[in-house]
């Protein structure tokens, strides 16, 4: 294997040296390396400005006191902000807050997304193109003038989801300022993004080879099978790569959580998303040190968590060609 | 029965199916799509009218009044001996009403007997346009729309440019650790930017940008792993035989890039500008961070927040701002949705 290696070119390397061995390339390599590191050179400074710094610094800053506001008094405090973490009640019911809205709400999301998909991939719908850009259209709106409108329609007074469940006899909770109903109206608000997943599915369905589905009637299969053993597991990469755009997404949901309540986290905390009560600490209470503390915790959690996805995929993600030879 | 349905024409079958089908479709359509509804007559409506507990919580009505005698009267609906007529009240009190015909004032005025409040107001529809007028000056909209199409506009350029230029390295150029590097960058799409945030406020402060357009448009010109992901897949498929044509008629680099990539990759760079073009129009994150304290630099999705949260008393007028906040990306996106959904199939099933 070790033969069949490029000579390793390194700037100490002698030029005529490598030109003996491969005059042309040599130049070629030279040619590539130069233009290639020109081109992406934009993206090697962002990634150092505005990325690699920054976190490094900011795992710096995770270990002081650094307030917005005294600068001056800044004093290295070794692992203090990251021993208070666990015992923060808001750090707890925000980590709580999160991942509630995840278990509940990807789910919802996934089972809807699938529903729409495929009822957008029957040949039995009319006005299929209508049907996919209006249900991508919210995705559209900004999020500010998605959570007012959210917030409109879910008034207890004169909202009319509300009203609608009035009409079949349900008394209509006050969704926006009840502790419990807060998560699921949030969840409802979250469908309204739900085009991106709908018209992955559709793609990746429309993936799926027509002899899968034509063996698969042969054996007699009927459409909850058809859909349950070929559909499934041939969309499952899609289903796999939106999964996890959802879950870390969820770790970084902050603008709906913000609108609906001003910011407040409440009711009782509910709205207090992980982002939002990194937002507070850093921003309002400007303890700026104890919000590196925060936004490290953020990232290793979100690291871990795609770790673990891409780890976790491998037993139910089927990829075609793959355990075929 | 069952047996017989097995003997449906296959026609009549189809046409059963797409009318179902369909039917489900528009059905859940037009419950997902009603919340723009809710806003679209809300925003027309007066607050009185959104508080009325009589008026119709879907079109903008107001009680209907007519004028006699100088004076502006309700209109109630009163049952007479001829059936219900719609009259107005000249003289209400608790146990006699008078009312005048409005249809025939000269016939003189009627006597009713019984409290005026039991008896329904008549309706008339009554939009009011003018919520527009009101909620483009309350929310100051030019301003808001010239601060967020700066701050847009430059940040799409910024991100375009200098995507394609990283793209075109990624896909083109097979320089050392090329791997490595392109691992790297799409590795930074899961990095939040919380992680970097703090540190970079410091020394935006340092530098005198906050309160600045500067913080959310510079980070900006140095390319990001969606759109260089993105336009390097599309690069990818351009075959290389065509600049290796234009190098050996002595094109350098950047000719091939601007003469054969740039014109040959116009769906996908489309695609690219405007996801960055409504990712700038819709943030509300970083505006919150570097703008909050400037109203003067606010884009519209900082305007309009703040007008939520501090005037609660006008939810009209807030849903007239959030129409007209979200009507351009709208209409750009019908317009141009056989593009965008494209891209993000692209860049979605691919991987």
């Amino acid at each position: 294997m070790a033969t069949l290696n490029r000579p390793q070119v390194t700037s100490e390397t002698p030029v005529a040296t490598r030109a003996v061995k491969t005059p042309k390339q040599g130049h070629m390599q030279r040619y590539h390396n130069k233009w290639g590191l020109i081109f992406i050179s934009p993206w090697i400074l962002g990634l150092l400005l505005w990325l690699l710094i920054p976190t490094l610094a900011t795992l710096g800053f995770s270990f002081t006191n650094y307030s917005a506001v005294t600068p001056e008094l800044t004093q290295f405090v070794g692992l203090k902000n990251y021993i208070r973490l666990p015992t923060d009640p808001k750090v707890v019911t925000s980590l709580w807050v999160t991942i509630r809205y995840a278990l509940v709400s990807i789910p919802i999301t996934l089972g809807f997304g699938l529903l729409l998909a495929l009822l957008g991939n029957s040949e039995h719908l009319m006005g299929k193109n209508v049907f996919r850009t209006m249900f991508y259209m919210p995705m559209m709106i900004p999020a500010v003038a998605g959570a007012v409108i959210w917030k409109g329609v879910l008034n207890t007074q004169t909202g009319w989801f509300n009203l609608g469940l009035e009409a079949v006899g349900v008394p209509g909770p006050d969704w926006i300022n009840s502790p419990t109903w807060i998560t699921p109206a949030l969840v409802f608000i979250g469908l309204w993004g739900v085009g991106n997943l709908m018209l992955t599915l559709m793609a990746g369905m429309q993936g799926v080879p027509t002899e899968l589905y034509e063996a698969a009637e042969l054996d007699g299969a009927n459409g909850w099978q058809k859909f349950r053993n070929v559909t499934l597991p041939m969309i499952s990469p899609v289903l796999f790569y939106n999964f996890t755009l959802m879950l870390i997404g969820t770790f970084k949901y902050f603008d709906m959580a913000y609108v609906l309540k001003d910011g407040t986290g409440g009711p009782a905390d509910q709205t207090l998303f992980y982002v939002l009560n990194w937002y507070k600490n850093s921003f309002e209470y400007n303890l700026m040190g104890y919000g590196s503390a925060l936004a490290w915790l953020l990232f290793l959690i979100v690291l871990v968590l795609t770790i673990v996805n891409f780890r976790a995929q491998s037993s139910w993600v089927y990829y075609a060609g793959e355990g075929e030879g | 029965m069952a047996v017989k349905q097995h003997y449906l024409p296959q026609r009549q079958r189809n046409i059963l199916n797409k009318v179902l089908v369909t039917g489900i479709g528009l059905f859940l359509l037009l419950v997902f799509l009603t919340p723009l509804g809710y806003m679209a007559v809300s925003g027309i409506k007066s607050t009185d009218q959104i508080n009325d507990p009589d008026a119709s919580p879907f079109w903008p009505q107001s009680p209907k009044t007519v004028d006699y005698e100088a004076e502006t009267l309700q209109v109630f609906e009163v049952p007479t001996d001829d059936g219900v007529k719609e009259l107005a009240a000249v003289k209400k009190t608790r146990t006699m009403t008078t009312f005048i015909d409005p249809a025939n004032p000269a016939a003189g005025q009627i006597e009713w007997e019984g409290n005026w409040r039991q008896l329904t107001p008549v309706y008339q529809p009554n939009p009011q346009w003018e919520n527009f007028k009101t909620a483009w000056n309350e929310l100051n909209f030019p301003r808001l729309f010239r601060n967020t199409l700066i701050i847009a506009v430059t940040g799409t350029f910024g991100a375009v440019a200098s995507s394609i230029l990283v793209a075109y390295g990624f896909s083109r150029f097979d320089f050392r650790g090329k791997k490595v590097l392109f691992m790297i960058l799409i590795g930074t799409i899961i990095l939040p930017a919380q992680a970097t945030l703090i540190p970079t406020y410091i020394v935006f402060a340092r530098l005198g940008w906050i309160n600045t357009f500067l913080p959310l448009i510079v980070p900006h010109f140095f390319a990001n792993a969606y759109n260089v992901f993105l336009l390097r897949q599309y690069f990818l498929q351009i075959p290389r035989e065509i600049d290796q044509a234009a190098m050996i008629d002595g094109a350098g680099p950047f000719r091939i890039l601007t003469s054969i990539i740039i014109p040959q990759s116009v769906p996908a760079i489309t695609a690219v500008s405007l996801f960055h073009f409504f990712f700038a129009w819709n943030d509300f994150f970083t505006p919150l961070i570097y703008l909050v304290s400037k109203p003067e630099l606010w884009p519209l999705s900082v305007g309009l927040q703040r007008f939520n949260a501090t005037y609660g008393r006008m939810p009209n007028l807030i849903q007239t701002g959030a129409l007209i906040t979200l009507v351009l990306p709208v209409i750009i996106f019908f317009m141009a949705q056989r593009v965008f959904m494209q891209g993000i199939v692209f860049s979605g099933v691919e991987k």
